[in-house]
């Protein structure tokens, strides 16, 4: 037996947080509804089995919270993901674990990175198209296959998750940590490979003019990829917090603006005409050539929507919640780009170089390989400040929940601590 | 006989005095020895004002009488002074209403045909069609406009047409229409010694080309003041390029001065000198302190800005620019100018509701900061109230709050560049081409009512002088957060502000007070 956080189905609990959530108080408590409303457990349950071969128990050394936990336990995530998750879970899918048992190349004890996708590779049989293209990411058969659906480690019930003191992966979903990376910068390998690859999503041409929107961890290791991996031009971030300023400075971006000045902000630095409608925000005939969304929140694709110019693109990098005025994309002729999780894997042998529909291709070793090798060079020393034993659990999610005005950048559990 | 302007020093039987605090008002205790600078009480008006626009128009100086210089087949263009003047607005009819009726009577006596009007908006906002009419009056308005009745447009490539350089190599470019007309008439009002002569035309119909060679850092801090047109370096520049506007066209003008009748009667105690309140006026200070200060803040607004000053007119005179001006000038200081002795280390001004660039519109935290450290800190001839490196003290509420429509470029000086810096110089030479040449601006300045792109660096720049001369500036009753952004402190209370500038000026400091309303020149020996 061992400790865990556990996410149990309740739709009265997840509908209850969803209500409140929507509130104008409740939005301010996030903390108190994702710890004490959501389904959410501190219990001792069992280690989980190995479902194969070519799997291996991990014992998570760090593991971080995402935006998308905090929507999920505040009840602001779809319903949508419902169908493609199995309960009860445990949630944390940025994990960095050491290896309880020997794999082929890697030796037990190895220091790994979880790639949390649960892929063909990953859940046997015959590998679905986009597996085979090596875009695992856009995997059919997450709810296939010899674990339970889900379509990332941290929702499935068979594999654990990070926010436990032991769980199993597949040796598809590794990457080795070399030794000069220490776990509080591989703990960002993941939402960094995630950035990584919207980065390559966007296809953002030499010399364009870049909006972010949010300087939370999305945020932040999005223009971190961008500066590295793009040729991008000026980079404009909309940012909340001072510290997110200064960090946004930090890595590269050329200006940084409050979201209450955003518009003008933005209009003044790639040009345009700000329009001002009698109800909703304002908007610009003119703007950013592509812009990043990576609150998740339903305003900051608003903003992102209406700050890009006619025929540009707006990339959702944040896990999408709330509703939102379509219209800019009907009217501006946008192009509205998904990016979820990251694809390409450094041990899967049906990884090669990847190549989406517009023939953008990823390096070989995909993006988890540029990531480990951004974490190992950039700036990002007490971005993993706040890090909390599963036992302060509900302390550990009112800080994530709030990290952005308690100038933290990514709150962590270590499980392994008492 | 109105008695002249005086300097006041606080005693023990000195009762409270008036201060303006934006869209308010109240009752200052000063500290002993305080001088208080009041001008002259307020002239008798001109009798007959239509028999005193005809014995000028008919009698000019060093010129013609107008009708001798109409003619049938002409080209007549009309200018008059926008919104900016005067202010508070007069009580219709409008003198410039008034002086545009006899001009067009003349004209349509010797048969000119072919007569527009055009206001002289320079950079500002463009008024609207009501604006206008209050201006011309409703007769002259069915007429003419809007085909003969326009505002002028700074930024219409096909309405502007550049006149040459001065020996200073400055751009002398103006509004078409008035450059290819044979006559141009300019209806002025002047209502400070700032305004009228060589200004009118070539900053009123000007545009950013020709205006940036005054409207700048260096010749607003060489202009000492500019409310002195002779130690103005700003007028300076007017009057070589009224030069060269003189070799090509003809410009007759007609300045008027009005008196310092500023307030209706029934808040006729903002006219009058404190210990000379009666009762009725105590009882008229109580009642509209109480209900204004009740008031919610846009009612409070639209009453201060409905208010129409009963101004008496004090002089009309014509003829040649540059012979008219130095009359208008000796009236405009009969009615303002009071005799100071020496400098003080401190100097205290209340900014009252309204600037040249705020009517019908809110006084935003820059323009307060033009109003103080512009208008009223300028307000002076030789040399400032405040020594150098003294302390101005300010009394406006200063709320962090933009008119979107009017003041669209402000909104963006605020909040991108005040944060970056506040030295005029550094401003001037980052970011005034990007706002003056911003095409969003250009096309509010031109199609909505926005000021245009550059109008707010101009308004910054009116404070350089002021800011390079004194050692700290405290805006009492001012929003924190806002005073803050503009490089100001604020003080909650005028003996906090004196508490704040005992590092600057020690702790016995001399005061003087340019008492406002009315508006003091202060002739500092």
């Amino acid at each position: 037996m061992m400790p865990a956080l556990e996410y149990r189905q309740s739709t009265p609990r997840f509908l209850a947080a969803r209500g409140a959530s929507s509130t104008r108080l409740g939005g301010r408590m996030s903390g108190v509804l994702a710890s004490n409303v959501a389904p959410l457990r501190l219990v001792h349950r069992a280690e989980p089995s190995l479902p194969a071969g070519e799997w291996v128990r991990l014992r998570p050394l760090l593991s971080g919270i995402c935006g998308s936990d905090v929507s999920l336990l505040t009840g602001r995530s779809s319903p949508y993901f419902g169908a493609v998750v199995s309960m009860p879970f445990v949630p944390g899918h940025e994990v960095v674990a050491e290896t309880l048992d020997d794999l082929p190349g890697l030796a037990k004890g190895s220091r790994v990175v979880v790639d949390p996708v649960l892929s063909c590779a990953v859940r046997g049989g015959t590998p679905c198209r986009w597996c085979v293209a090596g875009q695992h990411s856009r995997c059919d058969r997450v709810t296939a296959g010899r674990v339970s659906a889900g379509l990332q480690t941290g929702y499935c019930t068979d594999t654990g998750g990070g926010w436990g003191r032991q769980m199993v992966a597949h040796a598809a979903q590794l990457h080795q940590v070399p030794d000069t990376l220490d776990d509080r910068r591989a703990v960002l390998v993941e939402p960094l490979a995630c950035a990584v690859h919207s980065v390559r999503r966007a296809n953002v041409p030499a010399g364009a003019a870049v909006l972010i929107v949010g300087a939370g961890t999305v945020g932040l290791l999005t223009l971190l990829a961008l500066r590295a991996l793009t040729k991008a031009g000026p980079i404009y971030v909309v940012a909340k917090h001072a510290h997110q300023h200064a960090r946004a400075r930090e890595l590269g971006a050329t200006e940084v603006f409050q979201p209450s000045r955003a518009a003008r902000a933005v209009r003044r630095a790639c040009g345009g005409t700000l329009e001002q409608p009698m109800i909703g925000g304002d908007f610009l005939l003119g703007g950013a050539d592509v812009a990043f969304e990576c609150t998740g929140a339903g305003s900051g694709l608003d903003m992102a929507l209406r700050l890009v110019r006619a025929g540009g693109t707006v990339l959702l990098s944040g896990m999408p919640s709330g509703g939102v005025d379509l219209t800019p994309v009907w009217f501006r002729e946008l192009n509205l780009v998904g990016s979820y999780a990251s694809s390409g894997s450094a041990t899967s042998p049906a990884a090669g170089p990847e190549t989406d529909e517009q023939g953008t291709a990823e390096p070989a070793g995909g993006a988890f390989a540029e990531a480990m090798a951004l974490a190992a060079e950039a700036p990002l020393d007490g971005y993993v400040d706040a890090i909390y034993p599963l036992s302060r659990w509900r302390e550990a999610l009112g800080h994530a929940a709030k990290a952005g005005q308690l100038g933290a950048v990514k709150v962590a559990f270590d499980p392994s601590r008492n | 006989m109105s008695r002249p302007g005086f300097v006041l020093e606080v005693d023990e039987r000195t009762p409270p005095l008036l201060v303006h605090q934006g869209e308010g008002f109240l009752l200052e205790r000063f500290p002993l020895g305080t001088r208080v600078v009041y001008p002259p009480d307020s002239l008798p008006p001109v009798a007959n004002v239509d028999a005193a626009i005809q014995r000028a128009l008919m009698q000019p100086v060093d010129s013609p009488p107008l009708p001798d210089l109409l003619r049938s087949g002409m080209r007549l263009t009309i200018v008059f002074d926008d919104i900016s003047l005067p202010l508070p607005q007069m009580r219709p009819p409008d003198i410039r209403q008034r002086v545009i009726e006899h001009v067009l009577e003349l004209a349509a006596e010797a048969g000119v045909d072919d007569v527009e009007l055009i206001a002289a908006n320079s950079l500002h906002r463009r008024m609207t069609p009501a604006e206008l009419k209050r201006i011309v009056g409703e007769r002259v308005f069915r007429a003419f406009f809007p085909k003969h009745l326009r505002n002028h447009d700074a930024e219409d490539p096909d309405g502007l047409v550049h006149l040459g350089t001065t020996a200073h190599g400055e751009d002398v470019e103006i509004n078409r229409r008035a450059a290819e007309s044979d006559l141009i008439v300019y209806a002025n009002i002047n209502l400070t010694a700032m305004s009228g002569g060589s200004k009118s035309v070539t900053v009123g119909l000007g545009s950013y080309r020709s205006l940036r060679h005054h409207h700048n850092v260096h010749t607003l801090r060489h202009s000492r003041s500019f409310n002195d047109p002779p130690n103005s370096a700003m007028h300076h520049s007017y009057d070589r390029m009224a030069e060269v506007l003189g070799e090509a066209v003809k410009v007759f003008t007609i300045e008027t001065t009005l008196n310092l009748d500023s307030f209706p009667n029934h808040v006729g105690f903002l006219n009058r000198r404190e210990w000379e309140w009666g009762i009725g006026d105590q009882l008229s200070y109580l009642a509209a302190k109480r209900a204004n200060d009740l008031a919610p803040p846009k009612l409070r607004r639209r009453l201060w800005q409905s208010n129409d000053a009963p101004y008496g007119v004090t002089g009309v005179n014509a003829g040649r620019p540059d012979s008219v001006h130095p009359l208008t000038l000796a009236n405009v200081h009969r009615q303002q100018l009071t005799e100071v002795q020496g400098q003080s280390d401190i100097g205290v001004w209340g900014l009252p509701f309204i600037c040249p660039y705020n009517v019908n519109s809110i006084m935003n935290p820059i323009l307060v900061m033009s109003l103080g450290l512009g208008y009223f800190f300028n307000l002076y001839r030789n040399q400032p109230i405040v020594r150098r490196g003294g302390v101005g003290i300010f009394y406006h509420p200063m709320p962090k709050e933009f008119h979107p429509v009017h003041h669209p470029s402000y909104i963006d000086f605020f909040e991108e560049v005040l944060p970056q810096t506040t030295d005029p110089a550094a401003i001037e030479a980052k970011y005034e081409q990007q706002f003056a040449t911003d095409p969003w601006y250009t096309h509010l300045y031109r199609t909505s009512y926005a000021y245009h792109g550059v109008h707010p660096f101009y308004m910054w720049y009116w404070g350089a002088h002021a800011m390079e001369h004194l050692g700290d500036v405290i805006f009492v009753g001012a929003d924190r957060k806002t005073a803050a952004v503009m490089g100001f402190r604020a003080a909650s209370s005028l003996a906090d502000a004196l508490e704040m500038a005992r590092d600057t000026v020690g702790s016995s400091p001399s005061i003087t007070y340019l008492h406002a309303p009315p508006v003091t020149l202060a002739d500092v020996r």
